[in-house]
């Protein structure tokens, strides 16, 4: 019997590596428990409310009216699934998928994406000190995970990984593939043009011609390739002695003609959930992803048929090791009342507890360091059952 | 001399470093020792020249082996090796170079010294043939052009004109007088290309007071000019057509041939009004306007006149004429230039760019380059590249910027700086409201910094 066989062996009792301490801490010199931990951040503020539908909400086809004309995958008797992610209706049957609904990070009202990301990633209060502000959440894990070691975690892609930033040493790993500008990009290069005339007959143009930028219609499932590199890679180390990937996706930022530009994005992450489970083989099973955003958007369709920035949102949980085919979190209303500021979905739970109770069960973070130093100043409130192991 | 302002690191050099404007105003830039040839020293033309002719003597002996053992097995693996090695050390020097023009354009405190060194090496335009000694180029600039940029525009052009590239590449070196000892022998004769373009170009203008006659008559003074095996310069007399030649009315020659007839010609060329002229409206559409204000013309092309082709007066005049303070910033930057704010932008020094590998240097400024439509040393002819904006600003080359604008910084730098503060980084007080409003809309920080460099703003200078 290898080492890996027993203590996969050994975690399929129920124990996790930190509550067996009979065990010498040596033993896991190189391998800090068997439990794998993909997390994706969604740049750009994914539609939770397109994700995952309320269908049974009496509001939504008003708030709604194109976004939620197509009809969706029944997930039970409240909620849809988005209608292009089919290939995730299996996952869901097989209780590898799950969601969280109303769930966001502290930040609120002023709706940057860049400082909503740099908090996510943080995992701290809006008010931390900056020097706190620059690390990131998985990066103080590493600091006080027994036997973490210098590929423990790794981050995949060209976008800088704040999460994984910090004094902890975290390789990262990017494919020969190029990065891609989602339709908001597009928008805003076309702004920038139109307002110069020596640029602007090029320009529309020249967006036809980038090959950074994503098509705008058409097949092109090039922009597929590098999330296929990006599983490959992630599972290839997740199969060795790595615990933790972080990778992100982009392209959530619809404001515009969302029945069209939220496709790709949601293909690729489709893509990205169904390569790692293709990838990872037997790992599959002890794999948790938390694919997480920086904020949600506005329950109402703008007048571009898109969404604008807005508060709460979903988080999707998925892999072999979540207690899937559920909903998690208490759905706040979507009646004029039960909304933050009027125009967004209510919070009613923090993003940063259900990221920290999936640390608890993977890892066997004790409470208290969650709270205090992976992300401080945490209350974890009652286990939410993420995980089924 | 107060510190450079935004607007003159932009039109006067390659921007902004991380926010700041490099050195002092551009006037105070032009004296002093070019500390930047000294800091990264490139290899001379005849170093390169010893190394192409071992590569021309291995592949002669490649082709002798193979001629004698018609398709056997021979020793002709070691030479192919050998060949090999030459022409992967030359292609080395190639990138070398590459990178020692973005470590002196990113390092100096005297970048307006750097762009002037890029508008006179496009004006006295060369390629180096063949494509493998393409380095030449840069030595053919550190010789011939750089240390003039300051100085005498006759001994620049003395410099250029018979620097042994410019005698390969407009075809002097095989111009032969025909009534020559050497013509007469082997029945070779004129070729007029760099009489042509020393006219046409380098000095009096298309619409230059000169004709065919002229063209003709310069072309067989400067027969005789030629490069030897070391490609230095010589002057073969057995090859000069003897006589004298009338050139603009000037008589040259009429003795002995020689070398000091040519350089007499050159020097009234350089000092002719209509030279004045032509580089003054030259100068004037490169730093300022592609159609510039007549007064700003006229005014340098006085400075050029009473300081008898002082190029340090005339580039002081141009950064100080009032029709340089204009805040209308209307040239397109070329491509390399781009690629040099953008990286200064970013942060990015000389010793940083020294230090990547050759896959690095391909990957973030030679393909680029191409795709831009500037590629590397391979301006189009001996006119150089185009100044015109229409020219650079085309839906294939912004969409080359746009491009590396989205995909490259984030290949050099695993954290970016937060876009919103990147766009003072890369224009300071020229980004406009609608800029930073459009930048704070990215939905991440690549495309943020994307943003900024693919705005027009950053692609004007």
């Amino acid at each position: 019997m290898d080492r890996r066989s027993f203590l996969r062996g050994g975690l399929m009792l129920g124990c996790s590596a930190a509550a067996m301490p009979f065990l010498n801490h040596a033993t896991f010199a190189s391998v800090p428990g068997d439990n794998r931990l993909v997390v994706v951040i969604l740049r750009g503020a994914l539609d939770g409310l397109d994700l995952l539908r309320p269908a049974g909400a009496p509001e939504l086809s008003a708030l709604r009216p194109t976004l939620a004309a197509e009809p969706g995958l029944p997930l039970d008797n409240f909620y849809h699934l988005h209608p292009s992610l089919e290939g995730l209706m299996p996952l869901w049957r097989a209780g590898d998928l799950g969601f969280v609904d109303a769930v966001s990070t502290p930040y609120r009202d002023r709706r940057s994406h860049f400082d909503g990301q740099n908090l996510l990633e943080a995992g701290t209060a809006m008010d931390a000190p900056r020097q706190l502000q620059r690390e990131g959440w998985l990066n103080r894990l590493l600091q006080v995970m027994p036997g973490a070691h210098g590929s423990t975690a790794f981050a995949i892609g060209r976008e800088a990984m704040p999460v994984l930033d910090g004094p902890a040493p975290v390789p990262s790993w990017a494919p020969d593939t190029e990065l891609r500008v989602g339709q908001q990009g597009r928008r805003l290069l076309a702004a920038l043009y139109e307002l110069d005339a020596g640029f602007s007959e090029a320009g529309m143009q020249a967006l036809a011609l980038s090959q950074s930028l994503d098509p705008v219609e058409g097949e092109g499932g090039g922009h597929l390739a590098q999330v296929d590199a990006f599983a490959r890679f992630a599972a290839a180390r997740l199969s060795e002695d790595t615990r933790i990937v972080a990778l992100s996706l982009a392209g959530w930022d619809t404001h515009a003609g969302q029945a069209q530009s939220i496709r790709r994005p949601l293909e690729r992450l489709e893509r990205l959930i169904l390569s790692l489970r293709a990838e990872l083989g037997p790992v599959w099973e002890r794999t948790t992803i938390l694919a997480m955003t920086e904020f949600g958007r506005t329950v109402r369709e703008n007048g571009t048929r898109g969404t604008d920035h807005g508060t709460a949102g979903a988080m999707l949980t998925a892999g072999g090791a979540v207690r899937g085919g559920r909903v998690l979190g208490r759905w706040p209303g979507l009646g004029e009342s039960d909304l933050y500021a009027g125009r967004d979905l209510m919070p009613t739970a923090d993003v940063r507890a259900h990221a920290a109770w999936a640390l608890r069960g993977l890892f066997g973070t004790e409470r208290a360091m969650l709270e205090q130093a992976v992300f401080p100043g945490l209350d974890l409130g009652r286990d939410p059952g993420l995980l089924d192991i | 001399m107060p510190p450079a302002t935004t607007l003159q690191a932009i039109r006067f050099g390659d921007g902004l470093r991380a926010g700041d404007p490099p050195g002092l105003a551009p006037a105070a830039q032009l004296d002093g020792p070019d500390a930047m040839q000294r800091r990264y020293p490139g290899p001379s033309t005849s170093a390169l020249e010893a190394m192409r002719r071992e590569l021309v003597a291995t592949r002669r002996q490649l082709q002798e082996v193979e001629d004698d053992s018609a398709g056997a097995d021979g020793p002709s693996g070691s030479l192919e090796e050998m060949l090999r090695g030459h022409r992967r050390a030359l292609a080395d020097e190639d990138l070398a170079t590459v990178q020692r023009t973005f470590a002196r354009a990113l390092d100096s405190d005297t970048p307006y010294r750097e762009r002037l060194v890029r508008f006179w090496a496009g004006h006295f335009a060369v390629r180096a043939m063949p494509r493998i000694f393409r380095a030449a180029v840069s030595s053919y600039i550190d010789e011939a052009i750089r240390p003039h940029v300051t100085g005498r525009f006759d001994a620049m052009l003395r410099a250029a004109v018979l620097h042994p590239i410019m005698l390969r590449y407009l075809d002097q070196a095989g111009s032969t007088g025909p009534s020559s000892p050497f013509g007469q022998r082997q029945g070779r004769g004129l070729n007029e290309n760099l009489a042509r373009e020393l006219l046409e170009l380098h000095t009096l203008g298309a619409d230059g007071p000169y004709g065919q006659d002229d063209v003709h008559q310069l072309a067989k003074l400067l027969t005789g000019l030629g490069v030897d095996q070391q490609a230095q310069m010589v002057f073969r007399r057995r090859r000069a057509e003897p006589g004298s030649f009338t050139v603009l009315g000037r008589r040259y020659g009429g003795g002995r041939p020689s070398l000091a007839d040519i350089e007499a010609a050159l020097i009234d060329l350089a000092a002719h009004p209509h030279t004045a002229r032509h580089l003054s409206h030259k100068l004037a559409a490169h730093f300022i306007a592609d159609e510039p204000p007549p007064a700003l013309v006229d005014d340098l092309a006085a400075t050029w006149r009473e300081s008898a082709g002082d190029l340090r007066a005339v580039a002081l005049a141009l950064a100080e004429h009032p029709a340089a303070q204009s805040a209308d910033r209307a040239k397109a930057r070329q491509p390399l230039g781009l690629l040099v704010a953008a990286l200064g932008a970013l942060g990015v020094t000389g010793a940083e760019v020294m230090r990547w590998n050759r896959s690095l240097v391909r990957q973030v400024i030679v393909h680029p380059l191409i795709a831009m439509g500037q590629p590397w040393q391979e301006p189009r002819g001996p006119d150089g590249w185009p100044e015109h904006f229409g020219h650079w600003i085309t839906p294939q080359g912004l969409a080359a910027r746009i491009d590396w604008a989205m995909t490259t910084p984030a290949r050099l730098r695993r954290r970016l700086p937060d876009a919103r503060d990147f766009v003072d980084h890369a224009l300071g007080d020229l980004a406009d409201d609608d800029l930073r409003r459009l930048v704070a809309g990215a939905e991440n920080n690549t495309e943020g910094v994307g943003l900024v460099l693919a705005s027009p703003g950053f692609n004007r200078c």
